[in-house]
């Protein structure tokens, strides 16, 4: 049955909104594919990064999946994205659906749902779209005709704030996860649909491609913590563990990566590098859930990056990863990249790069054909003893050497990040920070001989995260975050020596504790969010958006009464033996190894990366029969066969 | 930089909603996917040699938009007109390119554009009637949103030409079809401002938001003539590339 385009309907209404060119598509490389390719057993995806286009099109996670979708025979891909508030309106006023930016069809009538959450802040925009989409929010009262809504992205690792709104989500790498569930549906479809909706639901949760919550019972003790969470039906497995594609050089996408007529964030060429990350930062979600470590080989990225700067036209490439500067072969790649565009005008960025892992050498292969742009490096802690509690292995002597090498190169400008909160962390810590701050710019000034060199402080406030050593940690009040930040800031501004040198940057900690409930909150915290979205809560990521009271009061109005609260989710301390809500989802890391990593962090004990020293049995590797791949391969970047 | 090609180039369908920022970002990567032999701007950010003769606002379809372009090696007009085409998205389509003659700037030769304004759902007498007030008017002032504030413009001083055009078969019914010329000025009178006037000054409802088409651009010949080869119309436009065209060497 042919889905009708809305795009008519729609056209006449966008001279009225602004930025109308988010909302047209027509971007190079989309696709729109024909609606009954296969028939009725054509598998239908709606991609969804849920948040304005700018912000959503540049997105890795669904251009990859958008592209991997799009080239298999009988399924099709479209993506939608969050609409700014100025056309929710003007959508209800008319009557428009959410629509997809392909074809202009609607989402609710597509097979599958995928939304990619990189951020817990993007859950109300998920409600605006399903209500948008006349979906019904609730997964349990959604009929057969309607998507299977799937949550993907870090932010699934624990899905449970969103048990009541999504049927289903995927841990870990989607590649071949959105084609084991392509074919699940396909085979459903072509079985005749048996037991409906719920039939479907059962297929993949027995599979263990994804994770059902409807198909989970949770029971709780009397003081609120959780006492289980255990299947409902026979089948369904007690525990879902995250994906992990094991050869990146089979998986060389973006290949064509969309090119947005409108502005976005990044406008480059990305290409990941690697995946995983071993460093074993204890704060870090992404380091752990990513696990292990594999590498793009120096050959695979050269061809991607020739093929994607020739589909684009874009003029920057962006090496991506946790810590870019750790790929065993990055000074080959940087050097072969440079030698490649050199006088092309194609600049390169490397945008995380650990102090240990940079060298001059790279940065210079990194400004060859570009502009000299300021440095950023993530100390994340200003103390030796906070560094060791986070497990960041950065000695200030290694950060000295290496600004006063950038600065005594030619660079002015160094950026240099922070976190406010971390456990154990006193007043004098945070201080500390205004310390190697000016450390940096008195280094600086040596290097430089001159005396006009900047240093950039930026510091966010420390979330506590599932799956991290630090998921038991209390997270710290907004009220001390801010007190502790004010008078970093009356240190750094009062110097008379170093203060005009030294910029500071931060954001007050109240949004943080917000992150805090979303992050670690179990299927209680899915009654808060349906709260605020009622309430007119809207792109919570964007601080002229977020109103903290609006969450706070919610809390208060559906928590009255009972056992926990937002305090109890944020700021309250876990104990070993406490049922996490996200302990039956398995990023591989075994409770046992986190809990001591946790301990060793109380005492300040570092652990070392497990790519040049023994393995710490972080769990990862047996449980998932994954493995660590580095190189190097000793291959050169170039010589490339002409295209 | 060894070539200057002027190019005329349409904003049709859907790519009438992109800026004119949208629309210089898509050519400058679109120039690249070419491979064309961009002559670059000397300095820290070296940035292609392109210049824009006026953009039609967000929202307005055109047929016919200019820029011109420096390039480092010759290349045949024809050649670079296939080759951009085909990088650039559907909708942003090139319709002519040409060598530029020595002697007169692009924007010397533009001074007025041809507007075709689409009025659904407004009947075509009563659109007349109400160009009919328009034009007796002595000034239309009309207020207009802008980055600066609210700011006036005279509606009906750029105004050359207005009158309800032909309708066309198995177009929209009722519907109005408005053929506009107006003299570029500063500040600009857009094809809205004349539709705010139409409304406020003349009464004119408009249901639909105007499907508006910029048609053409050149210089305004205010010179009365009976052979001008546009004897059913009273107001001519000067194609300005006609005069790069003629002087084309044989290539």
């Amino acid at each position: 049955m042919p889905v009708q385009t809305i795009f008519d309907r729609l056209e006449p209404l966008l001279p009225s909104v602004s930025k109308p060119i988010q909302y047209v598509g027509g971007e190079l490389h989309a696709t729109v594919k024909d609606w009954d390719e296969a028939g009725d057993e054509t598998v239908r995806w709606c991609l969804m990064y849920p948040d304005a286009y700018e912000v959503g099109l540049p997105n890795q996670g669904v251009q990859i999946l958008y592209e991997v979708l799009n080239e298999q025979a009988g399924v099709l891909a479209e993506r939608t994205y969050s609409v700014w508030p100025d056309m929710e309106a003007v959508m209800r006023e008319h009557g428009i659906p959410q629509f997809t930016v392909d074809a202009h069809r609607p989402v609710k009538a597509f097979d599958v749902f995928g939304i990619s959450f990189s951020t817990e802040l993007g859950y109300t925009n998920m409600l605006t779209a399903l209500d948008l989409a006349g979906i019904a929010l609730h997964a349990r009262e959604r009929s057969d005709d309607e998507p299977i809504v799937i949550a993907g992205g870090h932010a699934a690792f624990n899905p449970e704030p969103i048990a009541d709104f999504i049927d289903a989500a995927v841990l870990g790498d989607g590649e071949q996860a959105a084609l084991r569930i392509s074919d699940i549906v396909r085979a459903w479809k072509q079985a005749g649909r048996p037991d409906g909706r719920r039939g479907l639901l059962m297929r993949l949760a027995t599979d263990g491609v994804a994770y059902v919550p409807g198909l989970y019972d949770v029971d709780y003790l009397p003081d609120g913590r959780i006492r289980r969470v255990s299947p409902a039906e026979a089948g369904v497995p007690w525990r879902v563990s995250k994906h992990t594609v094991m050869d990146l050089d089979e998986w060389p996408y973006p290949k064509k990566p969309l090119v947005p007529l409108a502005e976005t964030v990044h406008e480059r060429y990305s290409v990941e590098i690697f995946r995983g990350c071993t460093r074993g930062c204890r704060f870090c979600q992404a380091g752990m859930i990513t696990r292990p470590v594999r590498e793009r080989s120096i050959t695979t990225v050269g061809e991607m990056v020739q093929r994607g700067i020739a589909a684009t036209g874009f003029e920057e490439v962006g090496l991506l990863s946790l810590s870019s500067a750790d790929h065993s072969e990055i000074g080959e790649i940087a050097k072969g990249l440079a030698d490649r565009y050199e006088g092309d005008n194609v600049s390169l960025s490397l945008p995380s790069t650990r102090v240990d892992a940079f060298n001059i050498t790279l940065a210079d292969e990194l400004t060859r054909n570009g502009r000299r742009a300021g440095l950023t490096f993530a100390p994340e802690g200003g103390s030796e003893r906070m560094r060791k509690v986070i497990n960041k292995m950065v000695t200030e002597e290694d950060l000295i050497r290496t600004v006063s090498t950038a600065y005594g190169n030619g660079w002015r400008q160094v950026k240099l990040y922070f976190m406010c909160g971390l456990p154990t962390e006193t007043d004098e810590d945070v201080l500390q920070i205004a310390e190697m701050a000016k450390h940096v710019i008195a280094a600086g000034r040596e290097a430089a001989g001159r005396k006009d060199i900047r240093c950039t402080i930026s510091i966010g406030a420390f979330v506590p995260k599932p799956h991290t050593p630090f998921q038991w940690a209390a997270q710290l009040d907004w009220e001390t975050v801010d007190r502790r930040l004010k008078s970093l800031k009356a240190a750094v501004m009062n110097d008379r020596n170093y203060g005009k040198s030294i910029g500071i940057r931060y954001h007050d900690g109240r949004p943080s504790i917000i992150e805090g409930l979303l992050s670690r909150g179990d299927r209680r915290v899915g009654a808060v969010i349906e709260e605020v979205w009622r309430d007119g809560g809207r792109f919570d990521g964007w601080s002229e958006h977020f109103s903290f009271e609006r969450w706070s009061q919610a809390c208060e109005r559906v928590f009255a009464g009972g056992p926990v609260s937002l305090d109890w989710y944020t700021t309250r301390e876990r104990e070993q033996s406490e049922v996490l809500p996200w302990d039956h989802l398995d990023a591989g890391l075994d409770k046992d190894w986190m809990w001591e990593d946790w301990q060793d962090a109380l005492r300040s004990v570092e652990v070392d990366d497990c790519r040049w020293t023994p393995c710490y049995d972080c769990g990862v590797c047996p449980s998932l029969g994954t493995e660590i791949q580095v190189g190097p391969t000793g291959r050169p970047l170039l010589p490339l066969s002409p295209v | 930089m060894v070539q200057r090609l002027r190019i005329r180039y349409a904003k049709r369908g859907r790519m009438r909603f992109t800026s004119h920022r949208d629309v210089a970002r898509a050519l400058e990567r679109a120039l690249r996917r070419a491979q064309l032999p961009m002559a670059y701007s000397a300095g820290f950010s070296p940035h292609p040699k392109v210049s824009y003769a006026g953009a039609s606002p967000t929202g307005v379809a055109s047929e016919a938009e200019y820029l011109e372009i420096a390039l480092a090696e010759m290349r045949e007009p024809d050649d670079v007109r296939r080759a951009l085409d085909a990088a650039l998205p559907p909708g942003l389509d090139i319709v002519e390119v040409v060598e530029a003659a020595p002697g007169g700037s692009l924007g010397e030769r533009i001074t007025a554009s041809r507007w075709r304004v689409e009025l659904r759902e407004v009947d075509a007498g009563e659109a007349e009637a109400a160009i009919e007030r328009f034009l007796t008017l002595g000034t239309a002032p009309v207020e207009r949103l802008t980055k600066d504030g609210t700011r006036t413009v005279d509606a009906r001083a750029a105004v050359v030409h207005l009158a309800v055009g032909a309708a066309e078969a198995g177009g929209f019914a009722p519907c109005a079809i408005l053929d506009l010329v107006v003299r570029h000025t500063t500040p600009a009178v857009r094809p809205d401002d004349v539709m705010t006037a139409l409304r406020q000054a003349a009464a004119l409802p408009t249901p639909v938001t105007p499907l508006v088409t910029r048609l053409a651009q050149g210089l305004l010949d205010e010179t009365p003539s009976t052979t001008d080869g546009t004897p059913d119309h009273p107001v001519r436009l000067l194609d300005p590339l006609a005069a790069d065209a003629a002087e084309a060497p044989p290539h």
